[in-house]
């Protein structure tokens, strides 16, 4: 196939100012990431300088037939680790003709909370730890599974080493590096306690961009995955049993909570949080009722509870920022398959906006 | 393979040969062949280039008695394959005494694009090419259980992940070639049945339309077949409820992408839809299994056009409507059409044609 892989690896650069753009974007089921591309007659590094699009939103649940025409925004650009050069990926939200955002899209109405001058004042960063799991293609389960029976249990596979621990590492890690090169801010990766189960990290980010850079981390992740043949799951509890579910723990901290005196502006944050649970808990991704039992690092669903280094609580306090008397703190709540634009905006509009 | 490849990208610039690809459609007017010729110096114009031949008698174009079939060359690309200054050269086909051949399409297309009304009318062309890819050994899409389905269409359009996109190496690698190669290519996209693909090529003018589509789907089944998977132009590949394949062809003349443009817009419609029927005629074999009504498309006896309307046989875009100039869809013509035919014939009924 290396005759393949040399006509995908040209280098346009060489023959031409053209450059490739594929925009991207979230479609009906709010999970499904779309792309598609088209060519530039020259490199951009600004989303406002780039033109709009439409796609056929009839095909994707967003649209009826007779009148098709969705609108693409872009809104933040990345290199593009597959094409390379001067290529990019571009992170799009979806509108009608008219200019309305569409029901699906919910970046819009983030970004008019991240712009609110409190919050802006507040300077909110966000680093989200992004679970998933790898499924075999020709069959719903786990790689390294064997088919129609299980691995030995829990214990060895949390960031463990060799052919019987530790299954995929070459999606992780060739992910890690597309990530890095195409300017997202990736902090980290592990293996997670759930053989198959892998976890990256993004952040910290400020503001809607926490939202941008996760969404483009997945499509990246799910690129890698469709050529290693293998399948993606963001699933909250893939495996129903002894087995852990997968998460997107989200760390968070304003200006304040980074200053003196900020464990006292925690401390505040997390009671608001608290009395806003239900509606936190709604929002934080479909089918999270079937991973936060109380069991497997994580509290009850229907309970909020705090606590310093418990991983068995909603909210966890490092104690780095506890001796410190400031830093930040982790929502464990939110499952591996929330809309990090919900997720970031709520705990920013919740925290700093709303007076109970 | 490693021995084989480091002579496949032997860098022969040194030697100052160049090697030509000439290429020309054969009998069944479909099918793509190829020779190749080696000259002792880059070329750049077609027209410098020396005509050629090959056995007509092996392609359906000739008796075996009087079996030469003459190719003039009327397009000049960079050759993806061979790189270098080699090249890739779309031809056209003539009898020796100077006729094109009853399967030459492109030598009436050039007429009527040569003619003073059509010129002036800098006709501008954006064709979406459709296609499906399918396994080598059995005629099934690519990706696809064999003896069975995959789920239902919804999840593939514009899909990412290894349930959802199959053969995407093939379309990348078909749109950084393309455009190595200089051919227009405007984008890509994965298709609604899962194994089918889009490229666009445009916006072009006038013949050269064509001749960039004819060569992109060179470049595409020359990919395919280094890639194992077999390429279809079917318009219709898997019965049942699952897309087909069209070739949607974008147009407009000077006076629609001006001020005033969408009434000239509306008046070309209307022509259009006097001439349904001839134009179907020749918008590519087999479309009556593809233009059902169903799956996107306007029902083959039907002429209908609309704003942003998918299940029209014409679709004119919201920009169109909203800036009163622009461009239109005929979303009629079939993946396996000649661009030829289909780019002239617009250009005559809307152009050239009285009502």
């Amino acid at each position: 196939m290396s005759l393949l892989s040399d006509l995908i690896n040209l280098n346009l650069s060489d023959t031409t100012e053209k450059i490739i753009a594929e925009y991207i974007w979230i479609g009906g089921s709010g999970m499904d990431l779309r792309s598609k591309a088209r060519t530039l007659s020259g490199p951009v590094d600004d989303p406002q300088k780039l033109p709009k699009w439409n796609y056929d939103g009839s095909s994707t649940g967003q649209a009826p037939g007779e009148d098709s025409e969705v609108i693409l925004y872009p809104q933040a650009i990345f290199k593009d680790p597959f094409r390379r050069g001067n290529n990019i990926l571009v992170m799009c939200d979806a509108y009608t003709p008219a200019g309305e955002p569409i029901p699906t899209n919910k970046r819009c109405s983030a970004a008019k909370i991240f712009s609110h001058p409190d919050i802006v004042a507040e300077v909110p960063w966000y680093g989200i730890e992004q679970e998933y799991t790898l499924l075999q293609k020709e069959v719903k389960w786990p790689i390294g599974w064997p088919v129609g029976g299980y691995p030995g249990p829990q214990g060895p596979y949390y960031c463990g080493i060799g052919a019987d621990k530790a299954f995929g590492r070459d999606i992780v890690d060739s992910h890690y590096k597309a990530c890095l090169y195409a300017g997202i801010n990736i902090s980290g990766i592990n293996g997670e306690v759930m053989p198959g189960q892998w976890e990256f990290q993004v952040g910290p980010a400020v503001g809607i961009s926490a939202g941008d850079e996760l969404w483009v981390a997945r499509y990246i992740l799910e690129r890698i995955t469709e050529i290693a043949g293998v399948v993606l799951s963001f699933d909250p509890k893939p495996i129903q049993g002894d087995w852990n579910g997968a998460g997107a723990h989200t760390n968070y901290s304003t200006k304040s909570m980074r200053n003196d005196g900020g464990y006292e502006v925690i401390k505040k944050a997390i009671e608001k949080l608290g009395l806003k649970h239900k509606e936190h808990i709604a929002a934080y991704g479909e089918g999270n009722e079937r991973r936060l039992t109380g069991r497997h690092e994580t509290a009850d669903i229907n309970t909020f509870l705090w606590g310093v280094a418990n991983r068995g609580a909603s909210i966890r306090v490092g104690r780095d920022t506890e001796k410190a008397g400031k830093g930040y703190f982790e929502d464990r709540r939110p499952a591996s398959n929330m809309d990090p634009y919900v997720v970031t905006s709520m705990i920013a509009e919740t925290t700093i906006l709303w007076k109970p």
